[in-house]
């Protein structure tokens, strides 16, 4: 039963609980802009050769752009200058031919540029997945107790689609924009200064628009995404629970929440869309009226100073242009910050600490010799053992048994809330330990310590003898197989479900696991036997056959202890019949620990320990328990007699 | 299509009018001011009109463009208001209607399906009709005056666009073309990708038990791999597109300054019309380039306008009886089945339930046993026509539930269903789902009958006690009690539980039942369980055999004479009774 699953306190994800905008990505501020950025781009960093040609490429590519434009000064020049009219068609073949290299350049350019990044970003990111991934793996089970599935899948989608785009055109833009934009004032300058003072009145003029206009936009923005989360949400949950809302005929009450909620974003959105639109019609309305000022002033220099035609339409084309940088800048730093949210929320979990693992004591094959001693070895013998390294840096091999204590155990999830206290009870090797006790009581949660999934505050847990915190976490778990509530089964062939327990598992050794768990004779009937697809969601099987395989699969893995945590609550009793051969022979020679709801499968537990409010209440086997008259007896007889 | 969804824009028609006209305004405005500035240059400065004439034409240049400014800002509002008012009146119309969908309709949808189609589709319309309402009809627009002005200015250099024009616009389609398989594969890999994860966040346990973290990260790095591979290679056509364009249209300013300097050269034509006319010829360019981009934006629009579409006419298979309110029977909980046949979809597959007939009395207490999948919840859904039966009548207070309104019917049922959902909000406004009008004491004591009351006040907040994400931070018991507790609050005349106690322990379970007892004397309780337990003690158990009730009776009765009955209780009693 998953009793204890989400029950670790307080969430992670947004401020606000679960449908912050946080866990849904969207816009938010970094809180780190710089310290984010330059990790961030440690992804596409790596190699320098490529990066280097990528900066070329952006500065070339920005620079033709300027460069050509320029090239209407010579070419307009020489039409109205007094050559003869050869001389003019030689001249104007030559600079459109500089033109022409210059386009080239600069396509390709873009080009190279374009494709540089686009390999490195996907590249940069694949990796960042990549690590994020292996750090998930690395992370304690009380973090996933904290996170919802959606909200860390939203840091593989959303998350890393932000910090793509980011790396693979923001920054590029963003970079080229200021190239371009220096480009331009440099050569508008350099045509002639005193129009360029006309310019900067426009200039300055689009600048305020953009910042003022574009400040408001974000601001607008971003309430706009957090009001689309909180819309979404909604969504999300009324349509999942559809058919609650149909049998409680609350379709009204769901209708007035959505529409509320609906309104609200429509509040919202409306303006930051109205803003976010307005400001082309803005900037380019004073580009026009801007353009037309130095048109009239360019027309009268040309007479009072000789200013020369070409000159004139060379700086009217780059007064056109000057303001796409300005946009360019404004619209990529949306971009960029939402980006850096997300790298944000990404490092994040890639700084969390993973479990912790101090233990060096490790898990062996060893073969016995003939004189009785053990020695490790690579073969694949039946027999295991753990490796402890003394101070002196010699090993000791002792075979593992399964013998497990729990001495004085305290455990809680949070701070100050005990789920257990001060547990003691022992399994020697081939026992079998039954738990019982009411829905939350701590049954789960004893079971989750012993291969540590989780922590305990207080007391000691043995395997063979040895503290489990000084074993190696993996090695600890191979000696512990778990088989629970959900089956939990994977995408591939039944063959390949089965051998999960142990990767290494021949295919005669797995159909034997599958015997053992009485699965073997549905497995011949599926379409494909053994190479049937087990798909996600497990639909072409029944939960009965699913359990069955989780069986097999605990089967293959062949540990010295077991765990089986209600496997059979949600199969219907015929199924379950079934599913008991299989369990009983899998018990066989193992340590076993079982939580079960019904108490006619605990009853030939070795010792049955009850358990309330995290307390041990009795413990002894089934006789002893009956005759305490106790706990034990007024569940057993509650069960048999009814009500 | 367009037809279906314009009716959603109609509250907004005056903005969805208004945008374009105020575009059409900014057009033409901009298209003036040139012409203004050429009349300056040539009557002002060339003309001697002197600088009288300059300010009067630079006055009126500057009321143009103030002209233009104000009518591109109210375009954008209008468009704004039109475009999100659309989206918020498609949203309200979709979630209106998947309201009215049966079980069956969302069962056909899928609810994933249901949500991308309500949240991203209608997101993607949205900016398609915003899109539409300015860029559609700016650009021909601007396309079609620059193009007209080209022609007058100097037809003979018009023709390199009949050239360009075709080139520029085959090859962004052709580009386009080969790109979108590429990213609807893309988009394949980014699901194979979620679902990797996916499988691994829900496994966790699992995957930690037996020590498979390495395994898992070669898993997903292959789906990473795929992913990547995928992505470069759609992205690596599309950064094609920009370089191209960029040769197109340079090649054609190259072609004009050619041929167009040779005609200055020979003297007819002017250099300050040269330049104007290199001017118009780069608008017509980019114009049909934003044409082209809005064109395919249309099309890809037109599949998410096809999702919604499929969705908003979906008609309700399930409609609202007649029967007015007042000739209603009243609500006694006598339930009849009367040779009900059902089948998911009619004409095809199985039945799933087959010629079942039985009548159940108000007040009485009935179970229902079988294995998994003869239909035990197909059984209890129909009852509040969560499906409609496919042949024959189900009865509720000796009128067919056909000839009920819906929600009249489904007032008298207080239902339990197998998955349980819990909504973002208190315990209390969770429980006040099965009656808004409850007083606290009301609240307090389903909470008790349901053995919900002790674990509620357990949480420092008791009632007030926020359940996360539809109540992530209680356990699967605690989740079902909840449950049950907010269809009792319901005081309904029929009781569905659907195996709403699996997770619950047996003394609790059986605590349940005593209350149920106690506190729905006059209720009819329907009961699926697992357990024989859980019905031993009812007034009827209805025991299913793959499509059919094999039996019907009491405990005692069954246990004499039904052997699939019989089989059930031993497989779960036997250690009990060899020790009891």
């Amino acid at each position: 039963m998953a009793e204890k699953k989400y029950a670790s306190g307080p969430k992670g994800g947004g401020p606000g609980g679960g449908h912050g905008p946080g866990a849904r990505g969207g816009y938010q501020k970094p809180k780190n802009a710089g310290k984010t950025l330059r990790r961030l781009m440690g992804y596409i960093t790596r190699r320098k050769l490529p990066l280097l040609l990528a900066a070329l490429c952006v500065i070339l590519s920005a620079v033709t752009g300027v460069a050509n434009t320029y090239l209407l000064r010579p070419l307009l020049n020489d039409l109205v200058s007094s050559m003869t009219a050869a001389e003019k068609v030689a001249m104007l073949g030559r600079t459109l031919l500089k033109m022409l290299g210059l386009f080239l350049v600069g396509a390709s350019c873009t080009y190279g540029q374009s494709a540089i990044m686009a390999q490195l970003a996907h590249r940069g990111v694949a990796r960042l997945r990549s690590e994020l991934f292996d750090k998930l793996q690395e992370l304690p089970l009380q973090f996933f107790d904290a996170h919802t599935h959606g909200e860390l899948m939203s840091r593989f989608s959303n998350d890393a689609d932000y910090v793509q785009q980011c790396l693979e055109q923001s920054i590029v833009s963003l970079i080229s924009s200021v190239i371009t934009f220096v480009g331009i004032v440099a050569m508008m300058l350099y045509t002639s200064w005193p129009l360029f003072l006309v310019t900067l009145l426009m200039l300055g003029a689009t600048m305020g628009v953009f910042v003022l206009r574009g400040k408001k936009s974000r601001e607008l923005y971003r309430s706009q995404q957090q009001a689309l989360g909180q819309l979404n949400g909604n969504i999300q949950e009324m349509i999942e629970g559809l058919k609650v809302v149909k049998a409680f005929t609350h379709e009204e009450a769901a209708e007035a929440e959505f529409g509320e909620l609906n309104e609200k974003f429509y509040s919202v959105a409306r303006d930051a869309n109205f803003y976010a639109t307005s400001i082309m019609p803005l900037a380019g309305n004073i580009s026009n009226v801007g353009y037309a000022a130095t048109a009239i002033v360019g027309g009268v220099l040309t007479f009072v100073m000789g200013f020369d035609i070409g000159g004139l339409a060379t700086f009217l084309q780059y007064c056109r242009q000057v303001t796409q940088p300005i946009n360019q800048v404004s619209q990529q730093i949306n971009a960029i910050l939402s980006a850096l949210a997300g790298a944000e929320r990404i490092f994040e979990i890639m700084d969390m600490p993973p479990e912790v693992d101090e233990g060096n004591v490790h898990l062996v094959r060893v073969r016995e010799t003939e004189d009785g001693t053990l020695s490790e070895t690579t073969e694949r013998t039946e027999k295991w053992a753990w490796k402890l390294v003394q101070e002196d840096g010699s090993a000791i091999l002792q075979q593992v048994e399964g013998d497990v204590r729990l001495h004085n155990v305290d455990f809680s999830y949070v701070p100050e809330k005990k789920v257990l206290k001060n547990i003691t009870f022992y399994a020697k090797p081939g026992q079998k330990i039954a738990f019982v006790g009411s829905t939350g009581a701590g049954k789960t949660t004893i079971t989750n310590l012993f291969n540590r999934f989780y922590e305990i505050q207080e007391g000691s847990i043995t395997y063979d003898g040895i503290d489990i915190r000084l074993i190696a976490k993996d090695d600890l778990r191979r000696a512990t197989a778990m088989v629970l509530q959900e089956t939990n089964l994977f995408t591939g062939t039944v063959m390949d479900n089965i051998r999960y327990g142990r990767l290494d598992a021949t295919d005669e050794e797995c159909v034997a696991a599958a015997k053992l768990a009485s699965a073997h004779s549905f497995i011949r009937r599926l379409p494909d036997g053994y190479n049937t697809m087990v798909t996600a969601n497990g639909a072409n099987l029944s939960q009965g056959q699913r359990q069955l395989l989780a069986i097999a699969r605990a089967a293959v893995a062949d540990p010295p202890v077991l765990i089986l945590d209600e496997a059979t609550s949600s199969i219907d009793t015929r199924t379950e019949r079934l599913i008991e051969k299989g369990l009983d022979r899998l018990m066989e020679g193992r340590t076993v620990f079982v939580i079960a709801h019904r108490l006619s499968t605990v009853r030939n537990a070795n010792c049955i320990v009850v358990i309330e409010h995290g307390e041990i209440m009795e413990k002894g086997d089934h006789a002893e328990l009956l005759a305490l008259k106790g706990r034990y007896y007024d569940l057993y007889t509650g069960q048999s007699v009814l009500d | 299509m367009i037809k279906k969804l314009i009716v959603y824009l109609r509250e907004f028609r005056r903005d969805a009018i208004l945008s374009p006209l105020l575009i059409v305004v900014e057009v033409i405005c901009e298209l003036l001011l040139p012409l203004l500035m050429e009349r300056i240059i040539d009557v002002g400065i060339n003309g001697g009109g002197g600088m009288p004439y300059i300010a009067k034409a630079g006055a009126a240049m500057l009321a143009l463009s103030f002209l233009s400014m104000y009518a591109g800002v109210m375009a954008s509002k209008h468009a704004a208001y039109a475009s999100q008012g659309f989206g918020r009146n498609l949203r309200t119309g979709l979630f209106h209607q998947v309201q009215q969908f049966s079980f069956a309709g969302i069962d056909r949808f899928s609810t994933a399906s249901l949500i991308t189609r309500i949240t991203n589709d209608v997101s993607m319309l949205q900016n398609t009709v915003a899109m539409s309402l300015r860029i559609l009809v700016r650009a021909p627009m601007q396309l079609l005056t620059a193009l007209v002005v080209c022609l007058f200015m100097n037809a003979s250099l018009t023709l390199i666009l009949a050239v360009a024009i075709p080139v520029l616009v085959f090859s962004a389609v052709s580009i386009m073309k080969k790109v979108r398989p590429l990213f609807h594969t893309f988009q394949e890999k980014i699901d194979g990708l979620n679902a990797a994860v996916q499988e691994n966040l829900v496994a966790v346990r699992v995957v930690k038990a037996f020590v498979r973290a390495d395994h898992e990260e070669e898993k997903f790095d292959k789906a990473n791999t795929e992913l990547r591979r995928a992505g470069l290679n759609a992205v690596m056509r599309v950064i094609m597109m920009s370089p191209m364009m960029m040769i197109i249209l340079n090649a054609a300013m190259l072609a004009v300054f050619w041929f167009g300097g040779r005609q200055v050269i020979a003297g007819t034509m002017l250099t300050g019309e040269l330049y104007s006319f290199y001017l118009y010829l780069s608008q017509v360019l980019f114009s049909t380039l934003m044409v082209a981009f809005c064109l395919l934006q249309l099309t890809r629009a037109s599949a998410c306008a096809q999702r919604i579409l499929e969705v908003l006419e979906a008609e309700p298979d399930i409609r609202d009886g007649e029967t007015p309110e007042a000739e209603l029977p009243a609500s006694r909980g006598r339930v009849e089945f009367k040779h009900v046949s059902f089948r998911y979809k009619a004409g095809t597959g199985d039945d799933v339930l087959k010629d079942i007939s039985f009548t159940l009395e108000p007040g009485q207490f009935v179970g229902l046993v079988g294995a998994t999948g003869t239909g035990k919840s197909t059984l209890v859904n129909l009852i509040p026509r969560f499906y409609d039966v496919t042949e024959g009548e189900i009865d509720v207070d000796g009128l067919d539930i056909r000839k009920y309104p819906i929600r009249a019917l489904r007032e008298r049922i207080g239902m339990v269903l197998q998955k349980n959902v819990l909504f973002t909000g208190t315990i209390r406004e969770n429980l006040l789902w099965g009656n808004k009008d409850a007083t606290e004491e009301e609240i307090i004591q389903a909470a008790k009958n349901a053995q919900a009351h002790e674990f509620i006040m357990a949480h420092p907040d008791g009632y007030d006690t926020m359940l996360d994400q539809g109540g992530v931070n209680v356990s699967g018991g605690q989740k079902q009690r909840l449950c049950i507790a907010r269809a009792m609050l319901r005081h309904p005349a029929i009781l569905i539980l659907d195996d709403s106690t699996s997770a619950v322990d047996s003394t609790t379970e059986a605590e349940i039942r005593r209350s149920f007892r106690e506190n729905l004397k006059g209720t009819t309780v329907i009961i699926i369980a697992q357990r024989i337990s859980s019905v031993r003690h009812a007034d009827k158990i209805l025991v299913l055999d793959d499509d059919h009730i094999a039996d019907a009776g009491t405990h005692e009765e069954l246990m004499e004479r039904c052997s699939i009955y019989q089989e059930i209780y031993q497989s779960q009693q036997e250690g009990v009774i060899s020790n009891g």
